[in-house]
């Protein structure tokens, strides 16, 4: 009887939604969240996965020795690799394609590989379009030149967890 | 200045036509304006409460200027789409339902008085006129639902119908205690009869808060805005009653709705709130600038009406139809009718203040 009436006085005067426009209210005057993102940007892990790189050694050699652990660990199998042994005896790839529409940018690439060849960087503004799906050795190669100093920053930063 | 005066009513005499033609644009080119920029504030209000930003992209010449530029952008945007006329619709029917919204809500601000004698048509009538002119809306709303030969668009149309009829009686009751503590039709002076030595006070939100707290939200359940919009319900039924409407003529029932909105806002204000009446009793700002009455507190009280409604969109969940109904039969309108007697108990007996 007293629950009723109170729950009848309490619905009577709006109680409830004084106190919800209450909370909306206050956060009115908070601050956002929001971050304006060409300007801004959420800060990024070193363990962030995004487009691949191959990387070389310092003297310009390539890194990639065409073990083709990557290749077996893909669990998408975006990877296609073809190797034959180069002029001077070396092992080597002829061919190292990525298929970024099958790639789920799972990182075990990067973790199966011996020699730190096939990297994920943190870039991840850029577009493909379906008719240029895959990406070939020589486009790995320059993305890893181009941002060498970063991967090998977070590789190095990541190094003791490994 | 005396010869703009002299034109003035030199216009009056001979070309009144032309002198009311200018007075109402007068009136509707501003309140366009307000529409426009009150999508605005709603974005930017209801975005702040949900910690986000709301529009801050589009300013003027390269500037963002927090996104001011974005209702320009929307009409624009929305005048070049193309209006989709679906198959089966009833094509008379279905372009008029948008000017059946937004031209009653024009026409009502024609017996609004903006400051003491300043109003397009002083009628005796003009309370009746305002009842009639937002009951006339809900037509636009059941001729699109119909008119648009969906499902959806019915269902809202239906669902509209029916809560504009009851929220309408409890609308009426509310008035007609405003009716009989002011004693007149009148709009201005309804506002008149709220002057007195207390202030804000002396105004009639105090003796007839009930009634104050229902037409406010019968207002919003009229216009179908949050948390009374069942009749567009996004979530259940798309849009509901314009869910076919595309371009320009989407736009319009959009004007029509926040003019609705900004009406309504301006009515609790002009009925409950003193209209362009000083919170201050007269004596205490005699001739300081700004505080005494005027223009300039109509347009306050209206916009804390205003920033209500983007308050309440942004805090309540909508209502289920079968408590929209209970609200309004047998909260409301028991409500009102019981204190419509005490007001007049208190009239006869004249234990008001105001009187």
């Amino acid at each position: 009887m007293l629950k009723t009436m109170r729950d009848y006085i309490k619905s009577l005067f709006l109680l409830e939604l004084f106190k919800g426009m209450k909370l909306t209210g206050y956060y009115l005057f908070t601050k956002e969240f929001t971050v304006q993102y060409p300007e801004e940007r959420a800060p990024m892990s070193p363990r962030f996965r995004g487009l691949h790189a191959q990387r070389r050694y310092e003297n310009g050699e390539e890194r990639c020795i065409a073990c083709k652990l990557c290749e077996a660990v893909c669990p998408a199998q975006a990877i296609t690799i073809e190797a034959e042994p180069r002029e001077d005896g070396s092992r080597r790839t002829t061919r190292y394609d990525i298929d970024l529409f099958k790639c789920i940018f799972c990182g075990y690439c990067q973790e199966s590989c011996p020699v730190d060849a096939i990297v994920e960087t943190r870039v991840y503004e850029y577009t493909r379009d379906p008719s240029n799906r895959v990406i070939d050795k020589e486009e790995l190669l320059k993305i890893g030149d181009k941002y060498e100093a970063q991967i090998s920053a977070d590789i190095a930063a990541q190094a003791k967890h490994r | 200045m005396e010869t703009i005066l002299n034109f003035w009513n030199w216009l009056g005499e001979n070309f009144i036509l032309a002198q009311i033609l200018i007075k109402i644009m007068a009136i509707t080119l501003p309140l366009m304006g307000l529409v426009a920029y009150f999508t605005y504030a709603e974005r930017k209000i209801i975005g702040h409460m949900q910690v986000r930003m709301g529009p801050n992209r589009v300013g003027f010449f390269g500037y963002p200027l927090w996104g001011l530029g974005q209702p320009i952008a929307d009409a624009v945007k929305l005048m070049f789409k193309e209006i989709v006329i679906p198959t089966g619709a009833n094509k008379f029917l279905f372009l008029l339902a948008p000017m059946l919204t937004l031209g009653p809500a024009l026409a009502a601000w024609a017996v609004f008085p903006f400051d003491e004698g300043l109003v397009l048509a002083d009628i005796n009538a003009g309370l009746l006129y305002i009842i009639a002119l937002t009951s006339v809306g809900v037509y636009g709303v059941i001729i699109a639902g119909w008119a648009s030969n969906s499902k959806y668009a019915f269902l809202g149309a239906m669902r509209s119908a029916a809560q504009i009829v009851s929220y309408e009686i409890a609308m009426g009751f509310a008035l007609v205690g405003v009716l009989v503590a002011s004693g007149s039709l009148n709009l201005g002076d309804i506002v008149m009869a709220q002057q007195g030595e207390g202030g804000l006070f002396s105004w009639f939100w105090l003796p007839l808060l009930p009634l104050f707290v229902i037409y406010f939200i019968s207002g919003v359940a009229e216009t179908n805005r949050a948390p009374f919009d069942v009749a567009e319900g996004e979530s259940e039924i798309v849009a509901g009653f314009h869910v076919e409407y595309s371009g320009m003529a989407f736009a319009v029932f959009f004007l029509g709705e926040y003019a609705n909105m900004i009406l309504i806002s301006a009515l609790t204000a002009l009925m409950f709130l003193g209209g362009w009446l000083s919170p201050f009793p007269a004596s205490w700002v005699d001739g300081v600038w700004l505080l005494g009455d005027g223009f300039h507190w109509l347009v306050l009280k209206t916009l804390i009406f205003g920033f209500l409604y983007l308050w309440f969109r942004a805090t309540f969940p909508r209502y289920r139809y079968d408590q929209i109904m209970r609200l309004g039969w047998k909260v409301f309108i028991p409500i009102t009718i019981v204190w419509i007697l005490v007001v007049a108990l208190m009239v006869l007996g004249d234990v008001l203040w105001w009187a």
